[in-house]
């Protein structure tokens, strides 16, 4: 296997190549309704490749089901769509065989906590080396505007024509009592702060999430604008006392009501699933040292004759 | 140990010892008497010998405590199958006597631990008993208070002696299993295992002798059906798996978990069954073949993402250690009903490979070819065993490692143009460039689920999901054309071919010996290859008057099994009948014959099944 990605490794390269363009990574046309949050989603990840000097076939894009999910075909790198809510599962795939590579994943809220719930926790909690951003809208907006599982208590929507009555997930809690390593928190409308939390999070060795208000225009219309100046809200920082490692604190700041803060509310530096898994491959090659795959398994062989 | 003679030594008295070419010996106890490795140094000894062995073993639910058996064919000849009903019961309790006599064949020998065995009456004409105070004697030979353990050594010792076996390989056998333990291991159980064997009594003494073979069987590996599956993924270079425990596919997870790491791989033990398929597919989009498996139930649930990477055209093998179903069913037992979901599983036309392993051996092969088959065609490949191969034990050639063991590097060579999707391939099949290629025209690819133009775009063309369709049907067509024919077993023609596959295969095989031997020859035709199928089976079936497909599940509303249906969709020949059981239990030779000849029967009431 390659060695270990660096994010020096992302950049570096045996010959001078020109930064890319925005033009050069930006791919199909996206198909998302006018308005959507997640424009400024997919133009700040353009950013994000361009401001760190990636090349296009070091990174890979992966998504499930739903709007923002479509994301991959936007960009141009290597990308996979997925099936409904096991984006993770199968970034974890690709980051535990090819350390190589920075693995982003990309997710709406049905896909990241409803169908996909359980792999969220568990990839949280093994801290997979991968960045996931979930565009989080309240609302299922690719099957027209059904409940979803951040949909507030009231929401009207297609399934609960007379308000949704079933208490919605809070990701932030979720991810800081599943073990996520990175947990911050972002809005679409105000993409300077979703680039530096994106530029934090990939640097961050292990699972780093970003939970990212993104608005539907089409079924939740002004669901974040107590979050947008612009609309008469606020949007309101992590306090900078705040201290990052402190779990029950970080826990506190996302109980708070709608709209709540923006920032970093948790980051904890414990060893990653790759280094853990790599260490175990070290330990177990040690003793093979020099040998080819055959002879190992030769010697394997040898004892059940 | 069908010729039972009775042998005059040169004083002219009669000596109990027959010679014969092989022997069904079944051992009954609890789970932690470690019945099991009794079975495991006779199958390791019998590798080392001139006995070929294969073994049956169940496995109750239970982590400690309920019933167990193992139970082993020692043969010289060639071993087809776990055999029918055992020549010898060593039964260790009450329940263990009385559970098992009913799988002794008539006559046959009962030794029991008269320390917990009370025999029976009505018994005691029906079979020759044995009373042996194994538990106390072990206690004796081992001194202290070690009760109940060192039994199974003790044991071990005993059918050593009355088999005549080879006292110097299981005392070796037995140094090696325990040395790592330390002396105070080591000693006891040699202690044990010579208390055994030299328990003296004319009763046990001499009782059998083992003819020697014919074959050279000095260079066989002894292993059980799932460890020869994951040691054939380990040479067909697979480095990396996931998957979620089930019986009784865990033992492979549990080994490659253990020995990938020793090649730079590993294997993720996940929260749930889809996970465990979504990260094998994750992994073999990196670069290399992904492996992940399961059970019945586990498959079940794997089925999403399986389409998904018929889709995407994505390398996978699915191991299916098959179980009797539906639902949680019987974990512990066989059965052969998984073939319909293995080759029509999931939403969608959705084309992928079925292979199917005959025995342990072929378990070693077949993973190598399902690695194969998935990279060259970039499909999933299922692999099927099932419970009867995956927990036994039999000797084989040893393969040749050095010319078999594949590296499957992913290869990063940048390329200037790349067309994930390509309509014009050789085999309609699709070759990823994996993540890390550089690509020069800057058109990177996505692979997706979303039926897709040849760039990856999605599309809802009508045009391009028939071509696209067609592309992904059409590899197998092309692989079809790769596969050998298989060989009849038996006469090339005549009035009855059974076919069967997995498991049944050893048992058919038997049937065609035992057949041969009454004069009225029957043949057999093993398949493992199911999904698509070998060409030419038609030219095979056209020398046959009747064609009896014989599967360990339900003949179903139309009375035909999951294979029976698939052949005679495929070839439309009326002669294609099944022969079908559901107790989940393994094929006996005699159960087969019998329900041949019932259908060949012209009475009309003994030819309905």
């Amino acid at each position: 296997m390659s060695e270990n990605a660096t994010l020096e490794s992302l950049t570096q390269d045996t010959e001078e190549r020109e930064p890319l363009t925005k033009k050069q990574i930006a791919a199909d046309t996206p198909t998302w309704c006018p308005g959507c949050g997640d424009f400024s989603v997919l133009s700040i990840y353009y950013k994000l490749i361009q401001k760190r000097k990636i090349y296009h076939e070091k990174v890979t894009t992966v998504a499930g089901i739903g709007c923002s999910s479509r994301f991959p075909y936007f960009v141009q790198a290597h990308g996979v769509h997925y099936i409904h809510g096991r984006a993770l599962s199968f970034a974890t795939g690709v980051s535990l065989s090819r350390p190589d590579l920075h693995v982003f994943a990309f997710g709406g809220d049905g896909d990241a906590f409803s169908i996909g719930g359980n792999h969220f926790m568990h990839t949280a909690r093994k801290n997979v080396k991968m960045t996931y951003v979930v565009m989080d809208n309240f609302v299922y907006g690719l099957t027209k505007k059904q409940t979803s599982p951040t949909s507030p208590i009231g929401f009207k929507s297609k399934t609960d024509n007379w308000g949704a009555f079933d208490r919605p997930i809070n990701p932030m809690k979720l991810a800081i009592s599943a073990g996520a390593t990175f947990v911050a928190r972002s809005s679409h409308t105000n993409p300077k702060h979703l680039l530096e939390m994106m530029d934090v999070a990939m640097d961050h060795d292990g699972f780093g999430f970003i939970e990212c208000l993104s608005e539907c225009t089409e079924f939740y219309k002004g669901a974040f604008d107590p979050t947008n100046p612009r609309k008469g809200g606020v949007f309101d920082l992590v306090p900078e006392d705040h201290d990052v490692t402190d779990e029950a604190a970080a826990y506190e700041l996302a109980s708070e009501d709608f709209p709540g803060k923006f920032g970093i509310f948790y980051k904890a530096q414990i060893p990653t699933k790759n280094a853990l898994e790599t260490g175990l491959q070290d330990t177990a090659k040690a003793k093979f040292e020099g040998k080819e795959d055959w002879e190992i398994l030769q010697s394997t062989f040898n004892r059940m004759k | 140990m069908s010729q039972s003679a009775v042998n005059k030594d040169d004083s002219g008295k009669e000596s109990q010892a027959s010679d014969i070419s092989e022997a069904i010996i079944r051992i009954a106890g609890n789970s932690q008497d470690g019945i099991q490795s009794i079975g495991g140094f006779l199958a390791r000894l019998a590798g080392r010998s001139e006995q070929e062995v294969m073994t049956m073993m169940t496995i109750p639910s239970t982590i400690s405590g309920g019933p167990s058996i193992f139970q082993v064919r020692l043969g010289t000849g060639d071993v087809l199958s776990p055999g029918d009903d055992a020549d010898v019961l060593l039964a260790f309790y009450q329940h263990s006597y009385e559970g098992h006599v009913s799988n002794l064949r008539e006559g046959g020998l009962i030794v029991y631990d008269s320390d917990h065995v009370e025999p029976n009456e009505e018994w005691l004409k029906k079979y020759r008993h044995i009373g042996i105070a194994i538990s106390s004697l072990t206690v004796e030979a081992i001194g202290g208070t070690t009760r109940d353990k060192g039994k199974n050594i003790y044991a071990l010792g005993l059918i050593g002696r009355m088999f005549n076996l080879d006292l110097e390989k299981l005392e070796r056998l037995i140094n090696e299993r325990f040395a790592a333990k330390g002396e105070n291991v080591v000693k006891p159980a040699m202690d044990a295992f010579q208390a055994g064997y030299r328990y003296h009594s004319d009763d046990i003494t001499n009782l059998f002798n083992f003819k020697n073979g014919t074959v050279d069987r000095s260079n066989q590996v002894v292993m059980s059906g799932n460890e020869a599956l994951a040691y054939g993924l380990i040479a067909a270079g697979v480095r990396f798996g996931a998957a979620y425990p089930i019986t009784p596919w865990s033992d492979i997870m549990e080994l490659l978990r253990r020995e990938l790491p020793k090649y730079g791989g590993s294997f993720i033990q996940c929260e749930d069954e889809i996970a465990s398929v979504s990260m094998a597919i994750g992994a073999s989009y990196g670069g290399r073949v992904g492996v992940t498996g399961s059970s019945g139930p586990g498959i079940s649930l794997k089925t999403e993402a399986i389409g998904w990477a018929v889709m995407a055209e994505i390398p996978l093998v699915i191991v299916d250690i098959q179980r009797g179903g539906p639902s949680t069913g019987m974990p512990t037992n066989v059965e052969q009903s998984d073939l319909n979901i293995a080759c029509f599983g999931g939403h969608g036309d959705s084309p992928r490979v079925v292979l199917a392993a005959a025995d342990v051996e072929d378990c070693f092969y077949t993973a190598i070819e399902a690695v194969n088959i998935a990279r060259n065609f970039s499909v999933p490949v299922f692999l099927l065993s099932d419970q009867a191969i995956a927990t036994r034990i039999e000797a084989f050639n040893e393969p040749d490692l050095k010319k078999l063991c594949q590296d499957l590097a992913p290869d990063l060579t940048p390329v200037q143009s790349h067309k994930p999707y390509d309509l014009e391939t050789e085999t309609g099949a699709s070759h990823h460039r994996v993540p890390g290629t550089r690509i020069e025209d800057g058109r990177y690819p996505v692979v997706t689920g979303l039926e897709h133009d040849e760039w990856g775009h999605p599309s809802g063309s009508p045009e391009t999901h028939k071509a696209m369709t067609q592309k992904r049907r059409n590899k197998l067509k092309a692989l079809a054309k790769t596969l050998p024919i298989p060989e009849v077993y038996g006469p090339e023609s005549g009035e009855v071919l059974v076919v069967g596959w997995g498991s049944t295969t050893g048992p058919l095989y038997e049937a065609v010996e035992k057949s041969a031997d009454n004069g009225s020859a029957i043949s057999a035709l093993k398949l493992r290859h199911i999904n698509p199928l070998p060409e030419g089976l038609e030219d095979i079936f056209s020398n046959f008057k009747r064609i009896y497909v014989v599967e360990m599940n339900d003949g179903g509303v139309y009375g035909y099994g999951q294979l029976a249906s698939i052949l005679r969709a495929r070839f439309v020949d009326a002669r294609i009948q099944g022969i079908n059981k559901t107790d989940a239990l393994r094929w006996k030779v005699w159960e087969i014959i019998d329900r041949v000849n019932e259908r060949l029967s012209p009475d009309p009431a003994l030819a309905n099944d």
